[in-house]
């Protein structure tokens, strides 16, 4: 959902860009960070508590709560908020498989 | 290792007026800002400063930061941008992340101006999707031009909730109502009166009990709190909301101080954590200097002030005085004390005599 | 109580309104009934009508004599706590500062509204548009006068 017309500030029209979420195949603008783009789509579960085993969606946008941490490009960990959207990329929710290496 | 006569760490406010201050001094500067875009809040400010005309009044705060941003140019001030300070040390050196790769850099001064990260609130479901940050809802409106939701409660009075609920207006969303717990609404009159003819409710005495939703928010609890924060049974509300604003305070981002050992205090009417300081903005590491909210939330209109008196100190410790030292430590000292002289600088006056500043 | 709901009382509203008498000329109306630092109206206004003084907290002070109505103050206002008020053959003018979408055109017929955000029982109607390079619109609206201390901006338009 985004913005039609804003009294005070002017969204320029922006080149879109082609990324993936899950698999799903969606569009953002130039300039979006991930985060944006993945809520102007609708997303709302960003990451899993592993403890809880509850829903986490984007919260401080500034990297400060680490709810919107994603696996992009196969990097773990990528705080989707403060991360600018790049063509091509492939966002996933991270995989709740804790690994103990002994 | 790079090496540098100033290390600014933050690129909002407070960070980039003591760039501009220690630049003119003579020094070689470096600033690293861990976001992508130099401006802090100011970014996504798009309402009107308050203050005087020294602290840019009637400027819009993205206005606010182009004109602190474009000062950098022509001075000799490295910016580095997606740069993570990951650690202080005692000597003076800060290590970096950045893009994949780390490094160290040292300098003769360092001026802390990292700013403050939003306070959240505990109520059952306070962890559902569709609870933001009221600057994480600026963020996504005003720099991306992306809706939170369509019908909107925010929950603080402080300026910070008033405005954003305004802005939220502005871009078209609802604002069902916006939730105080105390008795009175802590920002300023004006703000409120704005949302007020809006035809937003300002609910006092009121906080959120809960949240309802499965896996994302579709409603909320309200509950009436009496003289001593008790809830009221039986004053339940339910309200119908895809978007929860929390706006409850900020709190200094105090870490790369208190990891490096630096005398800190928690004081309530500051925010949190924050650095004993000498007058000269000098915190008990020597030569590393504090300016801005990570000192004590204040607006930005201080933290304006607050960076150009650290780069002013920082550079004297440097052995770099400014070509107008005397006459700026004199007016800049001036001006802070007329900012906080009024009703509205009570609650930073006690915090101030708290660490020791006030007299 | 303002401090509670931020809706200035009847009183307070007429405290900032000079007599009657004197609106046969536009006159600067400040709704600042808080202290806080700032001063944009003073240094703003081109014939020294506004008075706060080197404590930027003091609550602005307007000299009806020497204010001409401009509306430079209203437009710079930080709180958009500033309007221009005239009354002229039984009718309320209002220069009022406008931040919102759509924004109004001229000879349109609008619902009014109070400090506390209800529609009033008649409509205003648009006199004239002032958009600015500063995105703060000043919107000209006439209403009945007896509105003269309720009305303070416009809601939706009347389809």
């Amino acid at each position: 959902m985004r913005v039609d017309e804003h009294p005070i500030l002017k969204f320029e029209k922006k080149n879109i860009i082609h990324f993936t979420f899950n698999g799903q195949d969606m569009i953002g603008y130039d300039g979006d960070t991930i985060a944006a783009a993945l809520v102007d789509n609708g997303i709302m579960k960003f990451s899993q508590s592993v403890i809880h085993d509850r829903p986490r969606g984007f919260y401080c946008a500034i990297g400060n709560c680490g709810s919107c941490n994603m696996t992009v490009n196969d990097i773990k960990d990528v705080k989707t908020c403060m991360t600018l959207l790049e063509e091509g990329m492939k966002v996933e929710n991270e995989s709740q498989e804790v690994i103990i290496n002994d | 290792m790079i090496e540098k006569d100033l290390v600014v760490i933050g690129g909002g406010p407070a960070g980039l007026s003591a760039c501009k201050i220690a630049a003119e001094a003579g020094m070689k500067v470096a600033v690293f800002e861990r976001s992508f875009a130099l401006g802090g809040q100011l970014i996504k400010q798009t309402h009107k400063f308050f203050g005087s005309e020294s602290q840019y009044a009637k400027v819009r705060g993205i206005e606010i930061a182009k004109i602190l941003i474009k000062d950098l140019e022509g001075t000799d001030t490295e910016i580095f941008l997606n740069a993570t300070v990951v650690g202080l040390y005692k000597d003076n050196i800060i290590t970096v992340y950045q893009n994949g790769r780390y490094f160290k850099v040292k300098a003769k001064a360092i001026v802390i101006a990292t700013g403050a990260s939003e306070k959240f609130l505990a109520f059952e479901n306070n962890d559902l999707p569709g609870i933001y940050g009221a600057g994480a809802v600026q963020t996504l409106m005003n720099i991306h031009g992306v809706l939170p939701g369509k019908e909107v409660v925010m929950v603080g009075s402080g300026n910070i909730g008033l405005i954003v609920s305004y802005q939220l207006i502005q871009a078209g969303v609802k604002v069902k109502a916006l939730v105080e717990a105390a008795g009175k609404i802590g920002g300023y009159g004006v703000h409120a009166s704005k949302l007020r003819r809006l035809g937003v409710p300002i609910l006092t005495n009121t906080t959120v009990k809960r949240a309802i939703g499965k896996d994302k928010l579709e409603k909320i609890i309200t509950v009436k709190l009496d003289q001593n924060w008790n809830e009221i049974s039986g004053s339940e509300e339910e309200i119908a909301c895809d978007a929860l604003c929390i706006s409850v305070g900020l709190s200094p981002l105090h870490q790369l101080l208190s990891m490096a050992e630096a005398n800190m205090l928690y004081v309530n009417e500051l925010g949190g954590l924050v650095p004993i300081k000498t007058c000269d903005y000098e915190t008990s590491l020597k030569g590393v200097f504090a300016a801005g909210d990570v000192t004590g939330i204040e607006e930005a209109s201080s933290a304006m002030v607050e960076g150009k008196i650290a780069g002013l100190m920082a550079a004297k410790h440097s052995g770099f005085i400014h070509p107008e030292y005397d006459k700026l430590e004199n007016q800049l000292n001036n001006e802070l004390c007329v900012l906080r002289q009024g009703p509205c600088g009570e609650k930073i006056r006690c915090g101030l005599k708290k660490v020791g500043e006030l007299a | 109580m303002i401090e509670k709901d931020g809706v200035a009382t009847l009183e307070m509203v007429k405290s900032r309104f000079p007599k009657k008498e004197v609106l046969f000329r536009p006159k600067a109306i400040i709704e600042c009934y808080q202290e806080i630092p700032c001063n944009p109206c003073e240094t703003s206004c081109p014939f020294d009508a506004i008075t706060i003084g080197s404590d930027i907290n003091k609550i602005p002070v307007v000299d009806f004599d020497k204010c001409t109505g401009c509306g430079i103050c209203a437009k710079v206002c930080p709180g958009l706590a500033i309007m221009i008020v005239m009354i002229k053959n039984g009718k309320a003018y209002f220069k009022i500062p406008y931040e919102l979408l759509p924004i109004p055109l001229v000879g349109e017929k609008w619902q009014a509204v109070n400090r506390n955000g209800e529609i009033l029982d008649k409509p205003c109607f648009i006199e004239g548009v002032q958009k600015n390079k500063d995105m703060t619109t000043i919107v000209t609206v006439s209403i009945e006068q007896p509105y003269l201390y309720e009305f303070v901006t416009i809601r939706s338009k009347y389809e």
